[in-house]
């Protein structure tokens, strides 16, 4: 296993000639095989060399706690496919195809992923069923409430969806290339906006990736900071989200109250820093300000306070037999097929999948204060809604613990400079799931390329498999209990 | 039984929406800054350091510097490191706009932002009491998104005012953009104002609508609102604007903020 692939711990750096090359179809075959064996696929992707393509691949081995890395001799034409055995390449797979015209030979479904007109400029087709009873139902881009745009394609028998397919690139900004572009200080509000109801998950993935480059890591009080910002963005999203599916099932009580509950968990984020979403405070080698004294005080308060409104508008929420009988088997995805398609987060572990970064690779103050997995076995909208309680419950304890033992000592370090031709990959557990950032940078040690996984890239086709055989009006409460993001996906 | 614990509860709460706009206003975070002020005469002739930390090129240094805050995306870094005092946080949350120059600050902008007037009495009459809004986010990255949702939860409470978020534009009396306008979004948002019935308004939200923010770089080249044919009669600059940001400018434009000209 280690002589194709360099096996390193999260964050870590590499030289590029140290990381092993191999032919593409070699490439596709190991990790295929790796795949095979239970590792993940964390990014698959292309650097452009010359005329040609190097393709990156970069797998977890959760069991071992390694990431391996390894990749292709520059390459231009088809290959063979990794998705035919493993469907969690799909996207990637289309991703490299739509950027480098790499085609994957045997890719079931090689559509365009963020194009929503064909070669043509003409609309591009979609799966379709025949037969007397089927008829199709479009939804989007644009969507009927205050939420970001996709399209949705629904086959459905009757009120019965046989399939769901899901079409997205309408937020595509290009955000890969701008930051590539960027001027040094431009490149944070990039990266802080990739998902911005992730952007401590997405900049602390920056953060790593730079720290790895550089040799250097933030003073331990800056680690234990950046941990709290990230379990309260957990705590805010997750609140949120068991808001809403109260909501998509009319049960107002939790609805209300954790509406409201997110906001004081965001605007926890901004007594720290300014900004309810945590922006312009994460730096490399550190954070910008500290919370101690009063500050400190008041977050803890305050921070107790919403946890025991949480709690008990999630009590409401179980007790409730009529939310029962919308949650329960609704949108039942097996653990086998998130294992299939490489689901991360929530997700995943709502169908007895038990990754999680903060457990398998952890970092900064993970690496001191361990995490508990929080896992349930239905796969249905009750068990992604069971999972976000749980987990709420072990950030609270997690939370408990750091904030008591928070050391002392600076919040800045002073950044090295990033070394000429090296890679490096940091993982983060966002509050979706597994954030994946590769850098790379060139001969002058400027980024060459820079590569961001969202978890929804992974997860959006767990959505439409769990769709498969449920009533159409079940759509929402379905789409509320995977919660992806558009723009993460989209870039 | 957990509906008495909810009955309870209820009870003991009272009433959770807050006072404002009859009542002060809630507090911005202190490390927020809210609205910026550009004293152009502190500023030393030839000094460029705020412009040179700038994430979103929101500041031209020239004969006199001057201050987009339709760019700004409140880092603070400016402010960081202007050694005279010259551009300086207010914690002012009022950052909305009938023109997007009237964000400009500095040198013959004057000091401070204009902050925008009521709209026309007649259409004040016709959408003051009952205004429907259609959201189209186009590029939008969810935050800006999530403080327009906000404005629903019981704190905020937007039905109080008669405004509401609807889910066709058939039935809005207007619009709301956040995110730069990505190309793949522009027939969307071109066909979402064409379905809006007449009369009608168009609000910007964010950075990134106001001017492409982070994305409007010469690389990403998205521009917002600006890149649209759709006129705008409100701008709220912010990034995301804070959610008391956002009601204040809708407020403003209906003329039922305490105080504005109505």
């Amino acid at each position: 296993m280690t002589n194709v692939r360099a096996l390193l711990c999260n964050p870590a750096a590499i030289a590029w000639d140290a990381v092993p090359c191999r032919p593409v179809a070699d490439l596709v075959s190991e990790t295929a095989a790796a795949l095979q064996t239970g590792a993940r696929l964390c990014a698959w992707f292309g650097v452009p060399d010359g005329a040609n393509t190097v393709l990156v691949a970069v797998l977890a081995f959760d069991a071992q706690h390694q990431v391996g890395i390894a990749r292709s001799e520059p390459h231009r034409g088809p290959l063979p496919s990794l998705t035919a055995q493993h469907p969690q390449a799909q996207a990637f797979e289309r991703e490299v195809f739509e950027q480098y015209g790499l085609e994957p030979l045997g890719h079931p479904w090689l559509k365009p992923l963020r194009r929503v007109t064909g070669a043509d400029g003409g609309p591009i087709a979609f799966y379709s069923l025949g037969g007397g009873e089927v008829h199709e139902v479009a939804v989007g881009p644009v969507h009927a409430g205050i939420i970001e745009p996709g399209h949705f394609r629904f086959q459905c028998e009757g009120e019965l969806v046989r399939n769901l397919e899901i079409a997205l690139g309408y937020q595509h900004r290009g955000a890969e290339a701008a930051f590539l572009a960027a001027p040094p200080a431009a490149r944070w509000p990039l990266i802080e906006t990739l998902a911005g109801d992730t952007s401590i998950g997405h900049g602390l993935a920056y953060a790593g990736v730079q720290e790895a480059l550089g040799g250097f890591q933030a003073p331990p009080r800056a680690q234990y900071l950046r941990a709290y910002a990230l379990e309260l963005e957990r705590l805010a999203n997750h609140t949120g989200d068991l808001g809403a599916l109260a909501n998509d099932v009319a049960f107002a009580p939790t609805s209300a109250v954790c509406g409201k509950v997110r906001g004081d968990f965001l605007n926890l984020t901004a007594l720290l820093c300014g900004n309810r979403f945590g922006r312009h405070w994460l730096r490399a080698g550190g954070v910008r300000w500290d919370l101690a004294g009063d500050r400190l005080r008041d977050s803890v308060e305050r921070l107790h306070a919403a946890l025991a409104d949480v709690e008990s508008a999630a009590r409401w929420l179980w007790a409730s037999g009529s939310v029962r009988a919308r949650f329960d088997v609704t949108g039942t995805l097996s653990g086998e097929i998130a294992a299939q398609l490489g689901l991360v987060g929530p997700a995943a572990r709502a169908s007895g999948r038990t990754t999680d970064v903060r457990a398998d690779h952890p970092w900064g103050a993970y690496a001191e204060m361990p995490v508990a997995p929080q896992v349930d076995r239905h796969g249905d909208v009750a068990a992604r809604a069971a999972v976000r309680r749980l987990e709420i419950h072990e950030t609270s304890d997690f939370l408990a613990r750091l904030l008591h033992n928070l050391p002392d000592g600076p919040l800045l370090g002073e950044p090295a400079t990033l070394p000429a031709d090296h890679l490096a990959v940091a993982l983060v557990e966002g509050w979706r799931g597994q954030i994946c950032h590769v850098g790379l940078t060139g001969r002058a040690g400027q980024w060459r390329h820079y590569k961001v996984v969202d978890p929804s890239f992974l997860n959006w086709p767990g959505l439409a498999m769990a769709l498969r055989d449920q009533a159409i009006s079940d759509f929402p409460l379905c789409n509320k209990s995977f919660n992806l993001s558009y723009c993460g996906h989209d870039l | 039984m957990y509906t008495l614990e909810i009955l309870a509860r209820r009870l003991r709460l009272g009433s959770q929406t807050m006072a404002y706009p009859r009542g002060p206003a809630p507090s911005l975070p202190d490390r927020h800054g809210g609205a910026l002020r550009l004293d152009s005469a502190r500023c030393t002739p030839g000094c460029t350091a705020c412009a040179d930390v700038c994430p979103t090129a929101a500041i031209q240094v020239g004969a006199t510097t001057v201050l987009d805050q339709g760019r700004c995306l409140f880092c603070g870094a400016c402010h960081e490191q202007c050694g005279t005092g010259a551009i300086q946080p207010t914690g002012d949350h009022r950052l909305a706009v009938r023109h997007l120059a009237d964000l400009r600050i500095g040198g013959d902008y004057g000091a401070e932002l204009r902050r925008a007037e009521a709209m026309g009495s007649e259409l004040r009459s016709l959408l003051g009491r009952s205004l429907k809004l259609r959201q189209v986010s186009a590029g939008g990255c969810n935050a800006c998104e999530a403080d327009l949702n906000v404005l629903g939860t019981i704190g905020w409470d937007l039905g109080r005012f008669g405004i509401q978020f609807v889910a066709s534009p058939r039935h809005a009396d207007g619009l709301v953009l956040t995110g730069p306008v990505t190309d793949n979004m522009r027939l969307g948002l071109e066909k979402t104002w064409a379905a809006i019935p007449g009369p009608k308004i168009a609000i910007a939200v964010g950075a990134c609508a106001l001017s492409g923010g982070p994305y409007g770089s010469q690389t990403a080249g998205l521009h917002g609102a600006p890149g649209t044919d759709i006129p705008f009669d409100l701008y709220i600059a912010g990034c995301p604007p804070h959610p008391l940001t956002i009601l204040e400018g809708i407020l403003r434009l209906l003329g039922k903020v305490p105080g504005i000209d109505t």
